[in-house]
């Protein structure tokens, strides 16, 4: 019985109980005791106990149940000679499983007259469309049809414990039923608890996310010293492939950080005075007409994909500015095509709408008694602005900023494509640099032995980002909190 | 005991002499109408206030009083869709006029509003901003000077004048109500405009405040919405009741509350509607 259907009755067996539940419950308010929860509530409960712990058995046993199997072939192996024709245990058990997984297709008449050798079942296999691994060996082949024959009673007995629990779950609540009896609660906090989840899967997921880079990073660390990836000045990985080794590279984060924070700085230096400005006047100035146009529109800036940005870096504004530069100085261009500059440029436009669109928030979050009070005493607007309303907004400004920042450290395609994957050190802002986020995307791609310091550096190298940006998104929400409390 | 007594009423008295022997007026209300976008908010509002001393607007929410103050210094103008017909003047002069410089008038005529709105800055700078804009002290002891001074006529340098570098967000409710009205003295404005300063302050700091705008009538002119009747009795010198955006009924306080001229304005003291 496949797991899909076994799913399908557990569900309707709860929509029954759900129909009942509510049914009975609706009978019993015959008006003489005010009933404690509404009918659908008790549908609710009724539903809830038959379908959760029918899931949960089903989980359980089908992971168990794969376990159990694990061991079944291997059991059932031949014991392990030197002459073994598998490479491994590991590969012996696959072989079987990913043969008893194809025995799946072959339909009855097949099955019950099944070769013994695997040159003969091979063809039938492949007319199924099935394909396997030339060194599957004969003996696997009654493994693999005693292997399927315990899972499908497994299945079944999984099954059919799910419907008596499902069933019984649901005669339990349909039991309880009675007009004083606290369905609602209990629905209820099924909720939150369901609520509860939701929220856990985040944080869990950037756990799982810190734990799997720190695990690879740790292996990084041990053919490269912390002291020369956090301190070295020369990034110089060296493609050592496959089987070469010997040649080890350097690792040094310094350039990779330097750009990073370089195109940061220049993306920022471009974006917040325009997007301040752009919010100063949107949330002070503008005409409810006009804001209703700008506003969106310059919200549609933050749509665009970030790629299309690094296109347009790349194709018109790089050539352009070296063409510029070339004409200013009259002969070679002291801009180049890539350059940190076109980059930071570019990726300041990206952000303009991040800055504005957070600081006109908490533009208009300044109380209509702030603005009224420095117009009432002969202010004028603009020195109301300067004086009263930005001091007022400053810090959650400051918050703003630094998000803004950390998405500066964390964009990749416009560095990509505008500055170049060169990993110089330099404080020219027209040459070519590159960023952490590019370098990751660099050692990951390609034909590289995963194990590998070449490969395991882009971990190291995520970890350190993670961190960068973890940072400033604290200290941003710190800002931002400490803000709110001024008002309140 | 006694010669207290007969002191005390020959002041009143004396004050009363004053009150009718000082009718100047220091601005003039003539046909005022405001509309907020298509909908008219006031109706033809012609309404004295006379100098030094308070002014009650009185009458139920919504009935425009509010609305004619905020005319008196032009803070309707923040409003987009706000607009003024008639004309008000100010000793004389149209304050709609376009030579008339809406940020010098709101020097002259400052205002204080209803909540309490100190800037979220310390109490000396709170005080000082004012002065500053304007450039009314050319150097630091001269906006000392200024700031202790505009404390003082407020009533609350003593409870502040150690503590003149903390926010003055921290203070309590009606603290904060007077250093708002120090923070309209310090520009030294002629009128003072008050917008409910007690509805936000518990019986003891309204007490306070009270006083305080007896006081200050001494050197300014001022003019105070309010929606308790009782404290346009304590207050003030004159009272007009609006109603519906209408000026109902004006006079001086004493008769406004014995002896109304307008059956709405009797029904609305007594509180037999509002």
């Amino acid at each position: 019985m496949s797991s899909m259907l076994v799913l399908a009755i557990v569900v309707a067996i709860g929509l029954v109980a759900f129909l009942i539940g509510r049914q009975r419950a609706a009978a019993q308010d015959n008006g003489t005791v005010k009933p404690h929860s509404r009918a659908h509530y008790h549908g609710w409960w009724a539903f809830l106990l038959a379908v959760l712990p029918a899931l949960l058995l089903l989980a359980v046993w089908t992971i168990g149940s794969s376990f159990y199997l694990d061991r079944h072939i291997h059991a059932a192996l031949p014991e392990r000679t030197a002459d073994s024709k598998v490479a491994s245990e590991a590969l012996d058990v696959s072989l079987v499983k990913s043969l008893a997984k194809g025995l799946h297709q072959l339909d009855a008449n097949t099955l019950a007259a099944l070769p013994a050798t695997f040159a003969e079942l091979q063809p039938l296999l492949a007319a199924k469309g099935v394909a396997l691994a030339t060194d599957t060996q004969d003996y696997m082949i009654p493994i693999a049809v005693e292997a399927n024959a315990v899972q499908s009673r497994l299945g079944m007995i999984g099954a059919v414990l799910a419907f008596a629990l499902s069933i019984a779950g649901a005669f339990y609540a349909l039991r309880q039923i009675a007009p004083r009896a606290r369905a609602r609660n209990n629905v209820e906090r099924l909720m939150l608890w369901g609520l509860l989840a939701a929220s856990t899967i985040a944080i869990l997921t950037t756990v799982g996310i810190v734990l799997s880079m720190l695990f690879q990073t740790i292996q990084f660390f041990e053919s490269v010293s912390p002291m020369s990836f956090f301190f070295g000045t020369v990034w110089d990985p060296r493609f050592a492939a496959a089987g070469s080794g010997g040649s080890q590279g350097q690792f040094g984060l310094i350039p990779l950080l330097a750009g990073t924070l370089y195109i940061a700085l220049i993306a920022l230096l471009v974006a917040v005075p325009v997007g301040l400005m752009s919010a100063v006047y949107m949330a002070e100035y503008a005409s409810p007409r006009v804001r209703s146009v700008v506003k969106p529109a310059l919200e549609l800036l933050a749509g665009i994909p970030t790629i299309v940005y690094g296109i347009f870096a790349v194709v018109t504004l790089g050539p352009f500015l070296r063409d510029l530069s070339a004409a200013l100085t009259g002969g070679s261009p002291f801009i180049q095509g890539q350059s940190i500059f076109t980059a930071g440029l570019v990726m300041g436009v990206m952000l303009i709408p991040v800055v504005s669109s957070l600081s006109d928030d908490i533009i208009t979050a300044v109380p209509r008694a702030m603005r009224d009070g420095s117009l009432g005493l002969g202010a004028t607007r603009s020195e109301t602005i300067k004086r009263v309303i930005l001091p007022a907004a400053l810090p959650g400004i400051v918050g703003a900023i630094l998000l803004t920042a950390s998405r500066a450290i964390g964009e990749t395609m416009i560095v990509v494509l505008a500055a170049g994957v060169a990993a110089n050190l330099t404080i020219n802002p027209f040459e070519a640099m590159t960023t952490i986020t590019v370098k990751i995307v660099n050692q990951l791609t390609g034909d590289l032995e995963f194990n590998s310091p070449q490969t395991l550096v882009a971990f190291a190298l995520g970890l350190t980002l993670f961190a960068l940006t973890l940072v400033m998104n604290i200290v941003a929400l710190y800002i931002v909190r400490k803000y709110r409390e001024q008002y309140e | 005991m006694n010669i207290m007594t007969e002191q005390s009423l020959e002041n009143a008295v004396g004050d009363k002499m004053n009150a009718k022997s000082n009718e100047v007026i220091k601005m003039r209300g003539d046909k005022v109408g405001v509309f907020y976008g298509d909908k008219q908010a006031l109706f033809d509002v012609n309404l004295d206030v006379r100098l030094n001393q308070v002014t009650a607007l009185i009458g139920p929410s919504g009935c425009g009083k509010s609305t004619f103050l905020r005319c008196l210094n032009r803070m309707n103008d923040t409003i987009d869709s706000a607009r003024v017909t008639g004309k008000i003047t100010l000793d004389e002069e149209d304050i709609y006029d376009k030579n008339i410089d809406v940020v010098e008038l709101r020097a002259r005529v400052g205002m204080v509003f209803q909540k309490p709105n100190p800037f979220p800055k310390s109490i000396y700078e709170n005080v000082a901003y004012g002065p500053r804009i304007h450039g009314l002290a050319k150097r630091k002891a001269d906006m000392d000077q200024i700031v202790e001074q505009s404390l003082k006529k407020a009533a609350i340098w003593n409870e502040v004048k150690d503590r003149l570098q903390e926010p003055g967000t921290g203070l309590s409710g009606g603290q904060q109500q007077r250093l708002c009205i120090a923070r309209a003295i310090a520009v030294s404005p002629e009128v003072i405009l008050m917008d409910e300063p007690c509805s936000a302050l518990d019986p003891i700091a309204t007490a306070r405040v009270e006083e305080l705008i007896d006081e200050l009538r001494q050197n300014y002119t001022i003019v105070i919405v309010t929606h308790s009747m009782q404290q346009a009795a304590r207050v003030s010198q004159r009272t007009a009741m609006f109603h519906l955006g209408y000026l109902v009924e004006e006079g001086a306080t004493d008769k406004m509350f014995t002896n109304p001229d307008d059956k709405r304005t009797q029904d609305y003291i007594t509180g037999r509607f509002g």
